[in-house]
């Protein structure tokens, strides 16, 4: 066999195993649209628990991605900056909410955070602070399994910045707060954006650890995965596929326009 | 070609394998799969070694859990024998299906207000479960445990907010153990298995004789079991007076 | 009070072990030459403020911005030093305008006097009307000026400038560097630029410093440098040949091979030959000229009607003939030719 027509086999292979591999992804989405009770479906929406549970997700999801923000990107720039002995455990600990079974997790955080957890109980003793069944607490849940996804790309972002830069401006008498505001995190704006944007999908898709910590109660706990849970259980099937196909929708749109941020970072 | 032969044999033998693996228990006995709710626990693992030890050929395996998520699987086709549930309403629309058939009750159940060891909070009845900033767990409103506890509080004129709605009877329970929950509504046997580490609070006595509020537990053979025979005589002894014992032990009212 | 730079620097990053003193006057330019890693540059950020010194003192216009070890030191947002950097860092997501600003800003100007004020700037560098164009936008020559811009906008007491001219193309480099020692004439501070370029050193600056290894090696002004060149770095840089020996009356013996001297000097020297000095013959002159041998010609590098020829042997040697000259004589690598130096052409000064 001549060599351009052992190329045209192999890529021919490739072709089949990549259409394997889309099916394969594609199939279960195509599952969901051929179920999906289109008449119904501003009915499915209008009911009471499935609005609840989509305009909590919503809260939820972006109170998390906003505190996993605030706390990953300075936890970031400590790993990539820090000269710090244990950074190599630090870092280990900020990927573990990535290696966690989710419930794992939300067990984890019961015994941390719970009303007779470590630090919990003091919360509870000194603050009044209670943090499982409360909103508060799935933001909690939701931000501990996001938090990864801030500091990954923030810390390869900040970790390879251009340090000539930030010479050029501490030279022209910016003070550390000043640079890392006008010079360091411009620059390094669109990894931190498609991190956060990572972060709040992963938050808004979050069950596992959720219903573990924070439980379930309708409007207070009760997110789009934990109603498409309970809806499945209780037969409320088609309630159940129509809030899947929102989360569905909205992760489809997160990834078309997180390709968009990719594509042109500064237009120097 | 010689090569490929082996191939396809030991193709044959793993699927063979995998085929038997449904039905086969350990040490060659057949293997009953029993789907029964998770308030169930105790009374049927202890019933079990008895059943067992009539049937040597048989061993049986139990998969526990919140009766609708059970039903549902059920109903979806999971590969059980037998399915036990906390209430008739749950079962009625596989009966329906012709999903199960010959349904039997097998026991009844009370509810309870389960609390900490002790009752720090002086919780005396149902009433106080609306106390304001008592955090109160009740199991979700399809399961059976859930249906019956909102009857009952809307029997006796109750409204009260639940901080959480657990899947199951058993995930309830454990809220009120690790402290989590001050007081949670669930079966008078689910406290009798955790020992020391919840105290049982009752029900208001009238309340609690309404047959209305009590958990009535049918059991009933599924359609096509892999084994329909073993499954009939699982339900026989479950309501013999050998399974009674057990399920006396545990807690649970006869049937 | 003494005014401008005063600094005395010791300072060790890897191989490199930096040991300087130098000063400049408010008003003058002080040019860093030297090859690379020589640590030009690492002085320059050690003047900055952004590599701390192991040992040493950084004195400008009397004030002390570093002591080590063990006294203050000011970060480089406090010192009024202001550096342009070799291939200019200009903030690429700000415009041309809002680079010059910055620094204002940062020092506590209001957004909209700092750009009336770096507005001002870019016009006197005449560039007003590419204030709102970003670095990417901007040739290499006009970024350069941005950068200069905005340094100077702050008007630091010590500019520092890290080859600027570096990047730049042949013809930009001559346009720019006009321009750019028309605008440090008239920066009131000390000026230390680093280059590699002794044209540019010498068409920029006042004073020369000629930094090899982390140590000075000489300095002064660019015809001292040209004239006695005290290093072999120096004389490739201004092109004449250098010969390190001892001398006794008027031999000087270079490494085995001696040279014929006309003044007479005894101790170490250092012996320079410019290359015009040296005449190449295809048979062996019979003249005046003390210094005659043979060496193979290593190498012909043609510089428009010139070639500079070098020559091995006993002492290797470049000699600057007319192109005409070679192709007469028929030079090429390889071939052999006779070498003669005039005694009276040599100069030689104690090492």
């Amino acid at each position: 066999m001549s060599h351009p027509e052992r190329r045209r086999r192999a890529s021919r292979l490739a072709l089949v195993a990549g259409a394997l591999a889309a099916s394969f992804l594609a199939l279960p989405l195509v599952g969901l649209l051929w179920r999906t009770p289109w008449s119904g479906l501003g009915h499915s929406l209008g009911q009471p628990g499935v609005a609840g549970a989509l305009r909590l997700s919503l809260v939820t999801s972006l109170s998390a991605t906003a505190v996993a923000v605030a706390l990953g990107v300075p936890l970031a720039w400590v790993l990539a900056r820090a000269d710090l002995p244990g950074r190599r455990v630090i870092r280990a600990l900020a990927l573990v909410p990535l290696v966690l079974p989710p419930v794992v997790g939300g067990v984890a955080l019961l015994l941390a955070l719970g009303r007779r957890g470590l630090v919990g109980q003091w919360l509870d003793q000194w603050l009044g602070i209670r943090l499982p069944f409360t909103t508060a607490g799935a933001v909690v849940a939701q931000a501990f399994v996001a938090l990864p996804f801030v500091v990954l790309p923030a810390e390869g972002a900040f970790g390879s910045a251009d340090r000539r830069f930030e010479d050029a401006a501490r030279t022209l008498g910016a003070g550390g707060w000043t640079v890392f505001r006008r010079v360091t995190l411009p620059l390094a704006w669109p990894a931190l954006a498609a991190g956060a944007v990572l972060a709040w999908a992963r938050a808004l898709g979050e069950f596992g650890a959720t219903i573990t910590f924070a439980g379930s109660a309708p409007g207070r706990t009760t997110t789009v995965p934990v109603e498409v849970y309970l809806g499945l259980e209780s037969g409320r099937f088609e309630d159940a596929v129509v809030l899947s196909l929102v989360l569905v929708a909205v992760s489809v749109t997160v990834l078309l326009v997180r390709r968009d941020s990719w594509l042109g970072p500064l237009r120097a | 070609m010689t090569r490929r032969r082996p191939t396809a044999a030991a193709l044959a033998a793993a699927i063979g394998v995998v085929g038997a693996c449904g039905g086969a228990g350990t040490g060659g006995r057949a293997a009953l799969d029993v789907f029964a709710a998770a308030s169930l626990t105790e009374a049927l693992t202890a019933l079990a070694p008895s059943f067992e030890a009539v049937h040597p050929g048989v061993e049986v395996r139990f998969t526990f859990g919140s009766s609708s998520a059970l039903a549902r699987q059920v109903a979806d086709g999971a590969p059980a024998d037998v399915l036990a549930t906390a209430d008739e309403a749950t079962m009625a629309p596989l009966i329906a299906d012709g999903r199960v058939h010959d349904p039997a009750i097998v026991a009844r159940n009370r509810l309870t207000i389960a609390v900490a060891p002790g009752n720090p909070l002086g919780v005396a009845g149902l009433a106080d479960l609306a106390r304001p900033g008592l955090t109160v767990v009740l199991c979700a409103p399809e399961a059976p445990c859930g249906r019956l506890a909102r009857a009952a509080l809307g029997a006796a004129g109750i409204t009260v907010r639940p901080a959480s709605s657990e899947e199951n009877v058993k995930a309830v329970l454990s809220r009120v153990t690790l402290g989590e929950a001050d007081a949670g509504v669930v079966y008078v046997t689910d406290v009798r298995a955790v020992g020391g580490r919840a105290e049982a609070v009752a029900i208001d006595a009238g309340v609690a004789a309404d047959p209305a509020v009590q958990a009535v537990y049918p059991m009933a053979e599924v359609a096509g079991a892999d084994q329909a025979t073993a499954a009939r005589a699982f339900v026989a002894f479950s309501r013999s007076a050998a399974g009674q014992r057990s399920f006396g032990a545990a807690g649970f009212l006869p049937p | 009070m003494t005014a401008g730079l005063v600094a005395e620097l010791e300072l060790s990053r890897g191989p490199l072990a930096l040991a300087v003193h130098l000063a400049v006057a408010p008003g003058a330019t002080v040019a860093v030459l030297g090859p690379n890693g020589a640590g030009k540059t690492t002085l320059l950020r050690a003047l900055a403020g952004l590599v701390a010194l192991d040992r040493g003192c950084v004195e400008l216009d009397g004030a002390v911005l570093e002591q080590a070890p063990g006294g203050p030191w000011a970060p480089p947002e406090h010192r009024s030093v202001a550096m342009v950097f070799q291939d200019h860092a200009l903030f690429p997501h700000l415009s041309a305008l809002d680079n010059v600003a910055f620094g204002l800003r940062a020092r506590g100007m209001g957004r909209r006097a700092a750009r009336t004020r770096a507005a001002e700037r870019l016009d006197r560098l005449g560039l007003a009307d590419r204030a709102d164009a970003r670095p990417g936008q901007l040739s290499g020559g006009e970024a350069q000026r941005v950068a200069l811009a905005r340094a100077l906008a702050v008007e630091p007491r010590l500019l520092l400038l890290d080859e600027p001219l570096a990047a730049l193309d042949a013809t930009t480099r001559l346009t720019t560097r006009r321009e750019l020692a028309r605008h440090l004439a008239g920066h009131g501070g000390a000026r230390l630029l680093v280059t590699h370029d002794p044209l540019d050193a010498m068409a920029l600056a006042d004073h020369l410093v000629v930094l090899e290894a982390g140590r000075i090696v000489q300095e002064g002004s660019s015809a001292e440098l040209a004239g006695r060149p005290r290093s072999a770095y120096v004389a490739d840089l201004v092109g004449v040949n250098l010969f390190r020996g001892r001398a006794d009356g008027d031999r000087v013996d270079v490494g085995g091979a001696g040279l014929v001297v006309s003044a007479r000097a005894s101790g170490d020297v250092l012996a320079v030959v410019h290359p015009r000095a040296v005449v190449l013959h295809r048979v062996r002159p019979d003249g005046s000229p003390r210094n005659v041998w043979r060496g193979p010609v290593e190498e012909i590098e043609p510089a428009g009607d010139r070639a500079r020829v070098r020559v091995g042997g006993p002492r290797p040697m470049v000699a600057e003939v007319t192109a005409a000259a070679v192709a007469d004589l028929g030079l090429v690598p390889g071939a052999e030719v006779w070498v003669a130096v005039k005694a009276t052409e040599i100069d030689v000064y104690p090492a």
